[in-house]
């Protein structure tokens, strides 16, 4: 066998190296975006039996499920935003599957967060960690560490709505310029429902996050849990969603590779 | 009133449901048509003027076939009465004993009728009604002449009655406008314990506190278009039950050509009609057999459907559609309703004053009239009610000649 791949083989057996899975349940009641009522709505996970060893099936357990591209722990492909629509490559069904392994840089927001539920990350917030922990790789992920992922069994906490709309964190525009412009990232992911903040539709452009990172041919990854487990730096991530013919998305499971 | 009933000793059999006679001759069953919306006809000679009871194909005074089902005023004079004390029937058997009257109606024949306890001995002014009995045949009843709440203190003509006083209700969406009204007009009715089910729950909505506020009120979370939520509640619920009522519905206005595609036409369906399918699996069964539950027993089932759907309105294209299936599927539901004595009342309202109906002109009907429109449907133990006058005049049109209407609204909607 290959020495790399035997050393990372060896490195699990030896509990050199952990996986972290980044991934919450599918639930019927996992919360889920939610659009003005007359626009076209994502469907949320539902599950029905076709059989459960009775006279639908007698001796088989299994079930369809519907969903949308984007409920749960998902993946947005470029294609997803208008200004992704062009591109090559810009659907799930023909992302290069070696995208869907790559470093990740967390950048822990949780403090903030806390403090403030429409807390926006800022350029100078990823310059900082950058003096602490080296220049952002091209290439690699950018997950905001936002510590929203424990809210995830208080659906009214988690999605944080009031008359003004949701409150959640995201980053704001120069942010997002800067990963994109001069950074050259793989992607941006989040723990919330949005890759952009809960009050986005307010900055200029709408979505920033969408906008940019989609127009650049960037990914985004939405829902994820388990992110105050990974380093600020050193996890590489398997992303990969299924190979849905111009899928805008998909429902994944994303693991991470860590040193144990 | 009528009495708290007894708590029921929870350790002896809970009886199986029993139905009086079901069998009835096509021409009987106009009368239960007509019964089935709480009113009261017979058969008028349109060659002799008599009017005759029972039903029948021709007339018995001078054998014409040109018979049409006039209004009855109710009116009658109680000739003779007598009292059951034996019956082979089990239904009549479990109930004896039981009084039955002879009377003459104002209109001139001479009827039957189940007699309620407080009629005065004959001769004696009554008041009859045609109600829907317990297999949902239409039969006679006479009530103490002036008197409109009496049906209530005869146990035996509970029965008649699907009263949600004292009984636990399920009323599927207590978050929309319709759904407030309810739940605050059951309330009102004297209701045991009202559970008003809300999807998404982490939207609070306007008026939850006021519904919280309400002693009898649990909010449950109830998503139709989840299997397993409604399976979970229906477990936890269905043996507790005694009404529900299904207004839980998802109402767009589009047409096939407004809107490309079929993911709204299928949250309609998903809502609208295989809602309706999940909730009857979920809580059919356990209804079923408590159909004689003591003193309060399961009862009834109401189903929020719409004029829309005895003909499609185009502006509202797929949510009539929607309606459409559903009153189908309901039909189904009451059938197999029947033999545990459940009613299921089917509730057609035109449009309703609530945020999708907000471009259309008035009339529209008040959420808080259709809920008292609905209590007193159970209370009068209606089949098919059509509250309002919208929903009136359709019904009238659609009876006359469907046809006629569905090309009225087609020129209506392209007028419009």
């Amino acid at each position: 066998m290959n020495e790399v791949l035997e050393a990372l083989l060896a490195g699990l057996a030896a509990d050199q190296l952990k996986v972290v899975d980044l991934t919450h349940t599918l639930s019927p009641s996992f919360p889920q975006l939610s659009l003005p009522p007359e626009m076209g709505q994502a469907l949320p996970y539902r599950s029905e039996e076709i059989s459960r060893y009775d006279s639908r099936g007698p001796a088989w357990y299994w079930n369809n499920f519907t969903l949308c591209e984007h409920t749960g722990t998902h993946f947005d492909a470029p294609i997803h935003w208008v200004s992704g629509r062009e591109l090559p490559n810009n659907s799930v069904d023909t992302i290069p599957p070696e995208r869907m392994i790559a470093p990740a840089c967390v950048i822990d927001c949780a403090a903030d967060a806390e403090r403030d539920a429409d807390f926006l990350l800022t350029r100078e917030r990823l310059e900082q960690w950058e003096a602490a922990h080296g220049e952002i790789p091209a290439g690699a992920w950018v997950l905001m560490h936002t510590g929203w992922a424990r809210r995830v069994n208080d659906p009214v906490a988690f999605q944080n709505y009031d008359d003004t709309g949701q409150h959640t964190p995201g980053p704001d525009v120069a942010c997002v310029r800067f990963m994109v412009d001069e950074r050259n990232v793989l992607g941006f992911g989040t723990e919330t429902i949005g890759t952009d903040s809960g009050q986005a539709q307010r900055l200029n452009p709408p979505y920033p996050c969408h906008y940019y990172m989609h127009g650049a041919g960037k990914y985004g990854l939405q829902c994820l849990n388990n992110l105050d487990q990974l380093p600020p730096t050193g996890a590489v991530l398997f992303a990969a969603p299924l190979k849905l013919e111009e899928g805008s998305g998909s429902p994944l499971r994303v693991l991470a590779l860590i040193p144990a | 009133m009528r009495a708290k009933p007894p708590l029921k000793n929870p350790i002896l059999r809970t009886r199986q449901a029993l139905t009086p006679p079901m069998p009835r001759s096509r021409v009987a069953l106009e009368l239960t048509a007509r019964a089935a919306e709480g009113r009261f006809a017979l058969q008028r000679c349109e060659s002799c003027g008599q009017v005759q009871y029972p039903p029948a194909d021709c007339c018995r005074a001078c054998l014409s076939e040109e018979l049409l089902w006039a209004p009855m005023s109710g009116r009658g004079e109680l000739l003779a009465h007598t009292t059951l004390h034996h019956s082979n029937d089990p239904f009549y058997r479990e109930r004896l004993p039981w009084k039955l009257g002879l009377i003459r109606l104002e209109e001139g024949p001479v009827a039957v009728a189940h007699l309620h306890q407080d009629c005065a001995p004959p001769p004696a002014s009554v008041r009859v009604t045609a109600k829907l009995d317990k297999a949902g045949r239409g039969v006679l009843v006479a009530l103490p002449a002036g008197e409109s709440q009496s049906m209530q203190t005869d146990p035996r003509h509970n029965e008649f009655s699907c009263d949600p006083q004292f009984r636990k209700v399920l009323v599927t969406d207590g978050k929309s406008r319709v759904g407030q009204a309810l739940v605050h007009a059951l309330a009102e009715a004297g209701a045991a314990v009202i559970w008003a089910g809300q999807a998404e729950p982490w939207k609070r909505y306007a008026g939850q506190d006021a519904v919280e506020k309400l002693g009898a009120v649990t909010v449950v979370p109830l998503d139709l278009t989840d299997e397993r939520g409604v399976n979970r509640i229906g477990a936890e619920l269905g043996g507790r039950v005694d009404i529900l009522i299904n207004n839980a519905e998802l109402h767009r206005t589009e047409g096939i050509a407004s809107r490309g595609g079929a993911e709204l036409a299928r949250r309609e369906m998903e809502v609208n009609y295989l809602g309706l399918l999940r909730l009857a699996q979920a809580f059919g069964p356990a209804m079923r057999a408590r159909g004689a539950d003591g003193g309060s027993s399961a009862t009834a089932w109401v189903n929020l459907l719409s004029v829309y759907a005895l003909s499609n309105y185009p502006p509202q294209g797929t949510y009539s559609a929607s309606k459409a299936a559903a009153l189908s599927l309901s039909q189904c539901l009451r059938a197999e309703m029947q033999g545990a004595g459940i009613r299921v009342m089917n509730v057609f309202p035109g449009p309703i004053d609530e945020e999708w109906n907000q471009p259309l002109p008035p009339p529209k009907l008040a959420p808080e009239r259709l809920a008292r429109d609905i209590v007193n449907g159970l209370r009068d133990g209606i089949e098919d009610l059509y509250p309002g006058d919208v929903a009136r005049e359709w019904v009238e049109r659609w009876r006359q000649n469907p046809k006629v209407l569905e090309r009225e609204l087609a020129m209506e909607s392209a007028a419009g």
